[in-house]
């Protein structure tokens, strides 16, 4: 510890603080401009310098404390530096600038302090009003980025956003041109903003301290920014879970900012800061609907639920051109008639039919709550264990091999956890488009030195910034990491102590991975051997290895293989149980982990307890008063395939949207068609609830309470923001009005006690309470209310039968449909940054549809060469189920025979093509290999 | 006395073919690296540096013993920096040695980089210096080909590497630090010391940047010893402990209106007015004297009543100047408009600011304005209140900069309007609505 004195208030620090970060600590305010706790800091405003002991002036900022250094904040010399810095910056300034109209920008307050400028924005300094006077020139703002306006004219020139961009965000698009007085903040190589390889996160807008950069909603508010209301909740979108303080005018949101957490730091991506506009959409269902008798053969009602929609430019953000016809089949009911009709519906079938003819979609959009208390519904009421979500369409292998191999589907280690890592692998996730603010964090600890291994057929961004970027072929997953832990035991570069302590089964690996050498490996996965040897050397003698991995591992007939070969390098290399080493499914959903931890599963109940199991079962059935199927039920793909055939009827569906998210559309259609009963809550009138019978109109995610549990296996709490719209409810209390109508009373308070019902019948949530989730949330398990916290599992032993981890080997084996002469070339499906899923909210949210309108495919130049195809061009792709038109994006992203569409169109949805067959273990499709066709409509001269 | 100054460093100037390793060689060239490999252990020559209060010849005078022994103890990699991108207006003496005397210069990085153990020198060279890039490339070609660079020179222990690297013309650059980034290949900002290079320098490790001169100087501490450099010079004041004195010789570049601008070698401490009259000859066309600059531009301005000052490290800041600076004076005669003056040096570190620092990004540009304000005849007498208000709160020596380009665009604002206060204010009040070209 250093002792100091600031202002004669005496300080102890520890070595290494800086004067300001002492002065914050003593409660001595020293003013800064260019400085935000966030950065590194740079020291160019100069505003933060004081006085040192010997006189000499030094910047705060940057200046670290010496022992017994006196620091004197605000003497007179000080302060007129500090004044004629300010007159120097505010000659120039707009007054008010954007930020100062509504009273957010530093500099102007800081005018204001040292009385240059009036509470009215006025100058009041005659110094201020000379240079004023005579030099005013202002610099053109740029209006090009759907997200942010940029103002030259009030730039101090502070490079908080130049930090934020390559520093926090690693993205680098923000520098400076020209030198001097002339000096401007430029992106990439100057040219308007939205021009740039700007992603739109908004960080620089976050970091600016005036108008330079700002949210443009932010610059169309009425008053003072102060006067907002400030609600801290959470990101709605994926399993990152950031934190975000939303910012309320009436009944608007007009901004979201990123908060600081023990996860996201305060970083948000562009969905997160921007995409929040859907909740207000005109779209919203208001009211309860019940589709007409003349609509009756249901049929699909919009363009694109037909299968034969046209490509055709949409007006902005609204991706259903033709909504109202789909609302021309409904007429508008009460709650009471709706609810009725669905209690009575569902009541019918389950006599005539059996439980088992009827089957629930929940889904990962909400909350822990409702998850919990739908699949209560289903299982207790409706009498079956036919529910699920879609966490089966995305890590349903993986946790199926987690499960397997170390006992339990949850993250060991937390993704900000690559801090304390020396290699970081990443394999089969987009990371960068998929979870952005992850991906910050690799991207950060690639910058620091850390050795960063990244996968994937489809060339990610995320690759730019790797030590190793391996181009596997697709579906050659196995054979890679085979030939990885080949080399790794051969050059006994393994950890012997922890697979001797820790594992069973080695030998088992050790004959299997006997039969890939690098020679063979390289034929089947297309990976140099001399690449592997390479890697596996750097992965044997790395200290900590972290392993994430997204889609591109799970969604394949032989997904759970994929996950079962990271898991067995992990334990091969003793990287379980330490900080920086583990296993990260990196999770899709904002609650995919939450509402899987809530039961939302067909042979699980709430906390991965088996439904098979006889003790479980009673358990389950005395907290919830009734008797339990003791049959685990159909997955999400076997529930469709089962309405297809006629064996399920009924269908509740709580936010989910199959009709897009589910394999080979087509058949989901005939599916959904077939059904004697579908009711849908939802916000919007999905292309699903085309198909449905009442469509109950759901509050959204900014519209109530419920907690959500992130990657991490973080829980927080969402808060809501607005008051729902028109007579929308949220799925808790529709549920409750459901349970209540089929002869299970109950009643809740609220989302809380449903909450502690929940956690009640779990290990990993018992201790939880909304209370002790406060803002930053807490990373389960936590068994009791005074649990620590684990960021690290596993350090001891597994919570496997043995204590041990399993090594399971697998063998290569080829995907379901290979390429052949009719559809030569592999599609690989995925999402982009700015588009979610089933784009059922991106695509009404006005700033994220105007930066990717409309929907394309990915295909490699060479490809694309021999079939005369050129970026722009309209083309057919045709699978053996469908076929979608679209425009052609040629790129070598996508390695040759291989094209790429992201499945978040109803327009062209991917999912027509895709294939709908399952990992025999987890369940999960096959979307990222299927044989397709690529025809050009027309020709190049057209 | 500085009659009988016999020039070292300039010796071989106007000797035929005198940047040629044989001719060189044949002058005495590498025996002080000779003597420093066999004779003396690195951190002797560090010593003999120290004794001889040998101070950095390219502006700030730092001791460059002292310098050295900044270097980390436990360093395991050392760059040496070579500053050759002479930039401060007026300023020629590095381009003559390079130019002329190449060898002379490699020798003195030789005796440097032994001294603090480096194993790679970098050449920062300017990049209009287009022929002494030359001359010092073929020179650094002749001294690997004769085995005096490369691995184990003349057959010792010591390796060293040379590289010559070119500027892209900024002025900043000869910051140290803004020259370290731009030689990593980044913008030439400067860095916020500390850490200072010794700490941190090239590629974050511990390196040592000095001038061309200086290093010159120290082939001739080697070759002719401590008590040769200190007998020339001017002591340190005995009644002054923060005095280092002004010892050795020193290369003065005097340009302007006289009659005879050239590279004078001298001892330190030569008056300034024997150095314009003696030597560069008196003034053109027997004029008097308005205003000299006695060290490069950003020193600030002497008047023709302060001409009698030594130009040595102490003596200038006494008549307000910023220091010796690279000791280039530049003569200004009575004739010549001292707003003009300043309207130039004005112009010139507006433009050379990087924009960093705020105080230098807005003062420079601020003063420049107001300079050309004045100009155009639309000033007002209280504008040089705001002119010396700027000036007085911008650079390193008020505190408010991360390097000292802000106090070498203050000091000639702050000398000028102060010492030349009833020409600014009778130009202003003459000039007003007249409108300048």
């Amino acid at each position: 510890m250093i002792r100091i004195t600031i202002d004669g208030k005496t300080t102890n620090v520890r070595e290494g603080t800086t004067i300001w970060e002492a002065a914050q600590q003593a409660g001595v305010e020293i003013p800064v401009l260019c400085h935000d706790p966030r950065l590194r800091p740079v020291g160019v405003c100069r505003v933060c310098v004081v006085e040192l002991g010997d006189g000499r002036i030094a910047p705060a900022c940057v200046r670290t404390c010496e022992p017994d250094m006196a620091v004197r904040t605000a003497t007179e010399r000080i302060e007129q530096h500090r004044a004629m810095l300010l007159r120097l910056l505010l000659a120039e300034h707009p007054l008010p600038c954007d930020a100062g109209r509504i009273g957010s920008c530093e500099l102007e307050r800081l005018g204001q302090r040292y009385g240059l400028v009036d509470q009215d924005g006025r100058v009041a300094d005659p110094v201020l009003r000379r240079l004023r006077g005579l030099f005013l020139t202002a610099r053109p703002k740029d209006l090009t980025s759907p997200v942010i306006s940029v103002d030259h004219s009030a730039c101090i020139l502070c490079d908080r956003c130049i930090r934020a961009c390559d520093e926090v965000q690693c993205n680098d698009v923000i520098g400076r041109s020209g030198k001097g007085h002339g000096t401007q903040i430029a992106f990439d190589l100057d040219v308007p903003m939205g021009n740039s390889s700007c992603v739109a996160c908004g960080e620089c807008a976050q970091a600016c301290p005036t108008g330079a950069l700002m949210d443009k909603t932010l610059t169309q508010i009425d008053g003072s920014i102060h006067r907002l209301e400030v609600i801290p909740s959470v990101c709605p979108y994926c399993g990152v879970g950031c934190t975000v303080d939303y910012l309320k005018d009436a009944d608007r949101i007009v901004a979201a900012r990123g908060r600081r957490g023990p996860g996201s730091d305060g970083r948000l991506c562009v969905k997160g800061r921007y995409g929040w506009d859907y909740t207000l959409h005109p779209h919203r269902l208001r009211v309860p609907l019940i589709r007409k008798e003349a609509y009756y053969p249901k049929r699909p009602l919009t363009t694109a639920s037909s299968g034969g929609g046209k490509p055709s430019r949409h007006p902005l953000a609204n991706p259903v051109p033709d909504y109202e016809r789909a609302l021309e089949a409904f007429r508008e009911a009460t709650w009471d008639e709706a609810l009725d009709l669905i209690a009575e519906r569902l009541a019918e079938i389950k006599k005539r039919h059996g439980s088992s003819a009827l089957a629930g979609f929940g889904s990962a959009k909400c909350s822990n709550e409702e998850a919990y208390l739908f699949q209560k519904f289903i299982r207790a009421v409706l009498g079956t264990n036919n529910v699920d979500h879609c966490t089966r369409l995305c890590h349903a292998s993986s946790v199926a091999a987690l499960l397997e191999c170390i006992g339990s589907g949850a993250v060991t280690n937390v993704y900000r956890d690559v801090e304390r890592s020396d290699l970081i692998l990443v394999t089969g996730s987009n990371t960068i488009e998929n979870h952005p603010v992850a991906a910050t964090f690799f991207k950060q600890a690639a910058r620091r030195g850390k050795k960063l291994l990244v996968v994937d057929p489809r060339r990610p961004r995320l690759a730019d910034y790797a030590t190793w970027y391996c181009q596997i072929l697709p579906g050659s997953d196995v054979a890679f990491y085979n030939a990885l832990m080949h080399v790794i035991i051969r050059d006994e570069l393994y950890d012997r102590e922890f697979v001797r302590r820790r594992t069973e089964a080695f030998e088992a690996l050790e004959a299997t991975v006997q039969h890939y050498p690098p020679e063979r490996a390289a034929g089947l996965c297309g990976i140099a051997p001399e690449l592997i040897e390479e890697i596996a050397r750097a992965i044997g003698r790395a200290r900590a290895m972290l392993i994430f991995w997204g889609m591109g591992i799970s969604q394949h007939t032989h997904g759970t293989d994929n996950a079962r070969c990271l898991i067995s390098l992990c334990l091969l290399t003793g990287n379980v149980g330490r900080p920086g080493t583990g296993l990260h499914p990196l999770r899709g959903q904002n609650n995919v982990q939450g509402a899987s931890d809530a039961g939302l599963i067909p042979m699980v109940y709430p906390d991965y307890q088996p439904v098979g199991n006889e003790e479980v079962r009673r358990k389950f059935e005395t907290a919830w008063g009734v008797s339990l199927d003791p049959k685990p039920g159909l997955t999400v793909v076997e529930i469709m395939n089962a309405a297809h055939e006629g064996a399920i009827k009924g269908m509740l569906m709580m936010g989910e949207n199959p009709f897009l998210s589910d394999p080979n559309v087509n058949k989901v259609r005939e599916a959904l068609a077939n059904l004697d009963f579908l009711a849908v809550q939802d916000i919007f009138l999905t292309e699903t609830a085309e198909f449905a019978d009442v469509v109950l109109p759901s509050a959204s995610f900014f519209e109530k309470t419920g907690t959500y549990t992130n990657t991490d296996r973080r829980v927080q709490l969402g808060r809501p923001v607005l008051p729902p719209p028109g007579q929308a409810r949220p799925d808790w209390e529709i549920l409750t009005e459901l349970f209540n109508r089929m002869g299970y009373s109950c009643s809740y308070s609220g989302p809380e006690e449903i909450f502690l019902e929940f956690a009640a019948l779990t290990r990993s949530y018992r201790g939880l309470t909304y209370e002790a989730l406060g803002t930053d949330g807490k990373v389960w398990p936590v068994p009791e209310p005074d649990s620590p916290e684990q960021p690290v599992l596993f350090a001891d032993r597994f919570p496997t039968g043995s204590g041990r981890g399993r090594f399971v080997p697998c063998h290569y084996a080829p995907p379901a449909e290979l390429p052949d002469a009719e559809f030569p070339l592999v599609l690989n499906t995925g999402r982009v940054l700015v588009h979610w899923h089933t784009g059922t909210m991106t695509r009404r949210s006005e700033p994220l549809d105007a930066l990717c309108p409309e929907p394309y495919v990915e295909i490699n130049p060479a490809d694309a060469l021999a079939l005369d195809i050129e970026t722009g061009m309209q083309v057919q792709v045709s699978s053996r189920r469908g076929s979608i038109v679209l425009k052609a994006i040629v790129t070598d992203r996508v390695p040759q025979r291989s094209v790429f569409i992201p499945f978040h169109f109803r327009e062209a949805a991917a999912n027509l093509l895709t294939i709908d067959a399952l990992d025999p273990y987890g369940k999960i499709p096959e979307y990222k290999f299927c044989a397709v066709r690529v025809e050009p409509l027309g020709t190049r001269d057209e | 006395m500085t009659r009988d100054y016999e020039p070292v460093l300039l010796a071989n100037l106007g000797v035929p073919d005198s940047h040629r390793l044989d001719v060189y060689r044949s002058r005495g060239g590498y025996q002080a690296i000779e003597k420093a490999l066999r004779q003396h252990t690195p951190e002797e020559v560090v010593e003999l540096v120290v004794q001889s209060k040998l101070r950095g010849r390219g502006g700030a005078g730092f001791p460059c013993g002292m310098k050295w022994k900044f270097l980390p103890k436990d360093r395991t990699v050392t760059y040496l920096c070579v500053n050759a991108d002479e930039s401060e207006p007026g300023t020629f003496n590095n381009r003559i040695l390079m130019e002329n005397d190449p060898h002379q210069v490699l020798e003195g990085i030789m005796i440097a980089a032994y001294a603090t153990r480096a194993q790679t020198a970098y050449i920062y060279i300017r990049y209009e210096y287009v022929r002494a890039h030359r001359i010092l490339q073929q020179a650094i070609q002749e001294a690997y080909d004769a085995g005096l660079l490369g691995r184990n020179i003349l057959g010792t222990e010591f390796s060293l590497d040379i590289y010559l690297h070119r500027g892209a013309g900024a002025y900043i650059c000869g910051e140290e630090t803004g020259l370290i980034e731009s030689l990593e290949g980044k913008r030439g900002w400067p860095r916020t010391k500390p850490p200072y290079p010794a700490v941190e320098g090239v590629f974050r490790k511990p390196t040592v940047v000095n001038n061309v001169e200086t290093l010159c100087c120290v082939k001739h501490i080697l070759d002719r010893g401590v008590d040769w450099f200190l007998s020339i010079g001017v002591p340190a004041d005995p009644n002054n402990p923060r005095d280092l004195g002004s010892y050795g010789p020193k290369l003065y570049c005097v340009s302007g209106h006289v009659n005879r601008p050239g590279c004078y070698e001298l001892p330190l401490g030569v008056p300034c007015r024997e150095l314009i009259e003696d030597y560069a000859g008196g003034v053109r066309n027997g004029k008097g004297v308005k205003a000299v600059i006695p060290g490069g531009l950003s020193m600030g301005f002497l008047r023709a009543d302060e001409l009698d000052t030594p130009l040595d490290f102490s003596s200038l800041q006494k008549v307000g100047c910023l220091g010796l600076g690279t000791a280039a004076v530049v003569v200004f005669d009575e004739d010549t408009s001292i707003v003009d003056i300043l309207h130039r040096s004005c112009r010139f570190f507006a433009h050379e600011s990087c924009g960093q620092c705020t105080p230098c990004r807005e003062g420079t540009a601020w003063m420049y304005r107001i300079l050309n304000r004045i100009r155009n005849g639309e000033a007002e007498p209280s504008d040089l209140e705001i002119l010396l208000e700027i000036a007085d709160s911008i650079g390193i020596i008020p505190g408010t900069t991360i390097c000292g380009l802000a106090d070498g665009a203050a000091w000639p604002v702050k000398t000028a309007v102060r010492k030349f206060r009833e020409e600014f204010e009778e130009y202003i009040r003459t000039r007003k609505g007249v409108t300048v070209g």
